[in-house]
C-alpha cells in the first residue's frame, strides 16, 4: 500500500462530520499552526514540502504564496479554486463530497500563513450538493470555534465564504475565477499583472486548487521534510488521480508520485488492468487538455525506461513523445476506441467552453471541431490534417489564457501519434462511418 | 541624463531605435515610431481604459526583454498591453514567426465575417479591411457555413449588424466608461457571444452613438447615414458648434453641399479625440448649424487617400521600413527627433512578407 495522506481517513464511517473528522486527528493542524507557529514558519514549511499545484500547471505552492504582495492596509485573499470542470478529472469533487473539513482545515492554515481574513471556496456550480456538504461543515467548524472571530483564542479571525461557481468551465482559470467571484461575466484577464499582485477586487490574492489546499494540514503536522520525502525528485508528495475509461476499476487512487504508469494501470490496488479481452490502445493522462499518447509511450520513455506518474517523467520528451501530469484525470482508452471521434469530442468540448474574447481561441476552436466533425463523418479532405495542425499552431501560445493551448494540444498531439487513422477516416470515408467502426490498421497495442 | 527629466527608455523596433517614458506600450513606442512600424490594432483603442489584449492581431516578438535581462519572451506578446523596458528589443514584420501568427489572426477574424463590404457602410473606413489588405491572404481555406444571428433592433439611430462584429469589446468600454448604466456587453460565450440588446436600454444615453465609431467593422453603423453613400464619395470637413452636452467638435461628411454624416474627430490611429453626443451626430446635419474649420486632414490609411488600395502595390520592405523613421507624411506631426535606425542584417528580416495576391500553395 502506498502512502496515503489525503484520502487515508476517507472510508471511516461519518468522517464528513466535524466529530469523527475530529476524532481522527482533524484540525491538529490548526491547533498547531495558529498557537505555535508564524505565518512565515507556515510558508517555509510549504516550501520545504515542495508541493506543486494540483490544479494543473503544477506551479510550486510554497514559491507563489511567497510572492504575494503584501502592501499595508490592503486586503488580501485566498481562493479555493473547486470549479474542476477539465473532462476526465473529478478528485476534488470526490474530496470534498467525503472529507470537506480536511478542505476547510488546509483554508484555515493556509489562510492564516497568508493573513487572509475572508477567504473563498469557489464551488462549480453543477455540483449543489457539495456546496451543501462544504456549508454544513463550515457551520460545523465554526460552532466549534475553529472559524470566524478570534479562533482558538489566537486573536486571528477567518470568514469562508462557499460561491457557486458560474457555470463554464473557463471560470477555472484563475482570472476568470475572480471576475466571476465579483459578480462579472467570467473572462480570464490579461496577465501581467498577476492575481498575487492585483488579484480579487484587485488585491493581492493566491489561487490554489482543492487537492494543494487539503495537502496543508499533513504538511503543518508532519513537517515540510517529511512530505518531500514522499515522492520522487521534485515531484513531491502524493497526487489525486481521477481513473476512468476502458479499465476493470476506475475511480479515484491516491498514488506517491513517482508510481510506474504500468503499475498504476495494471496492478489491482489501482486501475486493475484494461478491461477483459482488449487492449490498451492510447492514454490521455492528465485531464482532456494534455497531450494523448500511444500506449506504448505511455509506458515507456523515449529512451525505453518505464514512464513514471511523476511531472518530470510524464512530460519526459517533450509534446513529440510525452504529456504532461495536468490535473490527474487519466482517461484510459482501448482498442474499440476511435481517435478521430475522441479528438472530435473534445475538440467539441473546447468550442463550446471557449469564453470568446480572443480571437485565435473563438473562431479557431469552433474551426477545428467543424473539420474534425466532417472527418469524422465521412466528409474529410485530404488536406484537412494538414488544415488542423496549421490551425491548432496558429492558436497555441497566441491567446489570452492558457484555455487555446488546451484546446490545441489534443488535436496536434491526436494526428502527432494517430495520423494513419486520420488519413483513413478521409480515404476510406463509407467504411469509417459504419456504426462502431474502428480503425485497426497498424498501430502499437499493448 | 539630467535628473530634472524623466529617465527614458530606449527600445528598438524593426531595426529603429525610439526613447519612451517608463510605462509607454511596445505599440505606443511604435506608433511613436511611424505608421510602417506600428503593428495594427483591432481592439486596443487608446481612449478606452481597459481595452486591448484581445484581438491579438498586435502580436510581437520580444527578441531581447531588456539590458538587465536580455533573454528573449518565450511567447509572443500583445504589444498594445506589453510595457517597454530598456533595452528592449522588438520584432515585428521583421519576424516571420509574428507575420505568421498575423496571418492567422486575419484568417480567423475573416472565417465568419459576411464580407459583405459591397453593402456595408464601413467599407473604405474598416480597421479590418485594412487589417486584411496589410496582412491576409487572397484565399480562405475555410469551407463551413458561416454563423448567423437573429436580427436585434436596438433604436432608431445605431444598426447593429452583428455577423460583422469581431468582438473587440470597443463598444462594451466605451458605454461603460463614457455612458452610464452599462455593465455588461456581450451576452453568451465563445463563438456565440454577441453583443447583448442592453444596449437598447442605454440608447436614451447622449453618448450611445460614439459606439459607431469606436466600432472597428461595419458592425455598428449610422442608421440616419445607412445606404446613403460610399465614404470615398464623401468629403470630410471640420467643423464645431456650440454644444451645451459636448465639445461640438466634429468632423462633417459631404456629398456636394449636403451634411449626410456627422462623426467625431479621429486622429492617424482611427482613435476618437473627442466623443460627441447624439444631438451633434444625428440631429444637427444642416450647414447652418457648424462653424466650418476647413477640410479634414486624411490620414494616410484611410481609403480617401490617393492609392491606397492598388493591387500591385508595393509592400512594405527593408528601405521602406527604415525610411519610416523620417518618413512624414502631410499633416504628421509626430516628433521623430528622438528615433536612431540601426542596420539590421538582412537575415533578421521575414523572407515571406504578407502579399495581397498571394495563391494558395
Ligand atoms: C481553462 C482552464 C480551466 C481551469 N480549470 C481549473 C479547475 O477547474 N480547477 C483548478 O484547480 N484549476 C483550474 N485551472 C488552473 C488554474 O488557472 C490555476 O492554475 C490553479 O487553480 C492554481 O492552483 P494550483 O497552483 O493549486 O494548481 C484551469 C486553467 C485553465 C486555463
Ligand atoms: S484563450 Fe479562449 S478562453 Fe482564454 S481568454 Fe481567449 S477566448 Fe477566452
Ligand atoms: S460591435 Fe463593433 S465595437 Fe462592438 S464588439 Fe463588435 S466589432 Fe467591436
Ligand atoms: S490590439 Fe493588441 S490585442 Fe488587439
Amino acid at each position: 500500500m502506498t502512502k496515503k495522506i489525503l484520502t487515508e481517513h476517507i472510508n471511516v464511517p461519518g468522517i464528513e462530520t466535524f466529530d469523527v473528522y475530529r476524532q481522527q486527528g482533524g484540525y491538529t493542524a490548526v491547533e498547531k499552526a495558529l498557537k505555535t507557529m508564524t505565518p512565515d514558519e507556515i510558508v517555509e514549511e510549504v516550501k520545504k514540502a515542495g508541493v506543486r499545484g494540483r490544479g494543473g500547471a503544477g506551479f510550486p505552492m510554497g514559491m507563489k504564496w511567497s510572492f504575494l504582495a503584501k502592501p499595508e492596509g490592503v486586503p488580501r485573499y485566498l481562493v479555493c479554486n473547486a470549479d474542476e470542470s477539465e473532462p476526465g478529472t473529478f478528485k476534488d469533487h470526490y474530496l470534498m463530497k467525503h472529507i470537506p473539513h480536511l478542505l476547510i482545515e488546509g483554508m484555515i492554515v493556509s489562510s492564516f500563513a497568508l493573513g487572509a481574513n475572508k477567504s473563498f471556496i469557489y464551488v462549480r456550480g453543477e455540483l449543489m450538493y457539495v456546496i451543501r456538504i462544504l456549508e454544513k461543515a463550515i457551520a460545523e467548524a465554526k460552532a466549534k470555534g475553529f472559524l470566524g472571530k478570534n479562533i482558538l483564542g489566537s486573536g486571528y479571525d477567518l470568514e469562508l465564504v462557499v460561491q457557486p461557481g458560474g457555470g463554464a468551465y473557463i471560470c477555472g482559470e484563475e482570472t476568470a475565477l475572480l471576475e466571476s467571484l465579483e459578480g462579472k461575466r467570467g473572462n480570464p484577464r490579461n496577465k501581467p499583472p498577476f492575481p498575487a499582485v492585483k488579484g480579487l477586487y484587485q488585491c493581492p490574492t493566491v489561487v490554489n486548487n482543492v487537492e494543494s489546499i487539503a495537502t496543508t494540514s499533513w504538511i503543518i503536522n508532519n513537517g515540510g521534510d517529511a512530505y518531500a520525502a514522499i515522492g520522487i525528485g521534485r515531484s513531491t508528495g502524493t497526487k489525486l488521480i481521477s481513473a476512468s475509461g476502458h479499465m476493470r476499476k476506475p475511480g479515484v487512487y491516491e498514488i506517491e508520485l513517482g508510481l510506474p504508469v504500468e503499475d498504476f494501470i495494471y496492478a489491482d490496488e489501482w486501475c486493475g488492468g484494461i478491461r477483459p479481452g482488449h487492449k490498451f490502445k492510447a492514454l490521455v493522462a492528465g485531464g482532456s487538455s494534455v497531450p494523448i499518447l500511444p500506449a506504448n509511450l505511455a509506458l515507456t520513455l523515449a529512451n525505453g525506461e518505464k514512464r513514471l506518474m511523476s511531472y518530470e517523467s510524464l512530460s519526459d520528451g517533450g509534446f513529440a513523445t510525452g504529456t504532461m501530469l495536468g490535473s490527474g484525470g487519466f482517461i484510459l482508452f482501448d482498442e474499440t476506441s476511435c481517435i478521430v471521434k475522441n479528438t472530435w469530442n473534445f475538440s467539441r468540448f473546447y468550442h463550446h467552453e471557449s469564453c470568446g474574447q480572443c480571437s485565435p481561441c473563438r473562431e479557431g476552436t469552433g474551426w477545428m471541431e467543424k473539420v474534425l466533425h466532417r472527418i469524422e463523418h465521412g466528409h474529410g479532405h485530404q488536406h484537412d490534417i494538414d488544415l488542423l495542425v496549421d490551425v491548432s499552431k496558429k492558436i497555441e501560445g497566441n491567446t489570452i489564457c492558457p484555455l487555446g493551448d488546451a484546446a490545441a494540444w489534443p488535436v496536434a498531439s491526436a494526428i502527432r501519434h494517430f495520423r494513419d487513422e486520420f488519413q483513413w477516416h478521409i480515404d476510406h470515408p463509407t467504411e469509417a462511418t459504419q456504426p462502431g467502426a474502428v480503425y485497426r490498421g497498424e498501430m502499437a497495442l499493448v | 541624463m539630467e535628473d530634472t527629466k524623466p529617465q527614458l527608455l530606449t527600445v528598438t523596433i524593426d531595426g529603429i531605435a525610439v526613447e519612451v517614458e517608463p510605462g509607454t506600450t511596445i505599440l505606443q513606442a511604435a506608433r511613436k515610431i511611424g505608421p510602417d512600424v506600428a503593428p495594427p490594432a483591432m481592439c486596443y483603442y487608446q481612449p478606452l481604459k481597459g481595452s486591448g489584449g484581445k484581438c491579438r492581431a498586435c502580436l510581437v516578438r520580444v527578441a531581447a526583454g531588456s539590458t538587465k535581462d536580455p533573454r528573449p519572451m518565450p511567447k509572443l506578446v500583445a504589444s498594445c498591453l506589453t510595457a517597454v523596458q530598456d533595452g528592449m528589443v522588438v520584432e515585428n514584420t521583421t519576424n516571420p514567426q509574428v507575420v505568421d501568427a498575423r496571418n492567422g489572426i486575419v484568417e480567423f477574424l475573416l472565417l465568419n465575417h459576411p464580407l459583405d463590404c459591397p453593402v456595408c457602410d464601413q467599407a473604405g473606413e474598416c480597421d479590418l479591411q485594412n487589417f486584411a489588405f496589410d496582412h491576409g491572404k487572397a484565399t480562405t481555406r475555410y469551407e463551413e457555413d458561416r454563423r448567423t444571428f437573429e436580427k436585434k433592433d436596438i433604436g432608431p439611430y445605431i444598426q447593429l449588424h452583428m455577423t460583422r462584429c469581431i468582438l473587440c469589446y470597443r463598444c462594451v468600454y466605451t458605454a461603460d466608461q463614457i455612458t452610464e448604466k452599462r455593465v455588461h456587453g456581450v451576452l453568451g460565450r465563445g463563438d456565440a457571444s454577441e453583443i447583448g440588446t442592453y444596449i437598447e436600454k442605454a440608447i436614451d444615453n447622449d453618448f450611445s452613438g460614439n459606439v459607431i465609431d469606436v466600432c472597428p467593422v461595419g458592425a455598428l453603423t449610422d442608421k440616419t447615414y445607412r445606404f446613403k453613400n460610399r465614404v470615398w464619395f464623401t468629403k470630410p470637413v471640420d467643423a464645431h458648434r456650440d454644444c451645451p452636452t459636448c465639445s461640438g467638435k466634429v468632423t462633417l461628411w459631404y456629398r456636394g453641399d449636403e451634411v449626410i454624416r456627422v462623426t467625431a474627430r479621429k486622429n492617424e490611429w482611427n482613435e476618437v479625440t473627442e466623443f460627441i453626443c447624439n444631438t451633434c451626430r444625428f440631429e444637427t446635419k444642416k450647414t447652418s448649424d457648424w462653424v466650418i474649420e476647413g477640410p479634414t486632414k486624411v490620414s494616410r490609411s484611410s481609403v480617401i487617400s490617393a492609392n491606397k488600395y492598388r493591387a500591385d502595390l508595393e509592400k512594405p520592405s527593408f528601405g521602406k521600413r527604415l525610411a519610416a523613421a523620417e518618413y512624414k507624411p502631410i499633416h504628421d506631426e509626430r516628433d521623430t527627433s528622438q528615433l536612431s535606425i540601426q542596420q539590421l542584417p538582412p537575415e533578421r528580416f521575414a523572407k515571406t512578407l504578407p502579399s495581397a495576391v498571394e495563391p494558395e500553395p
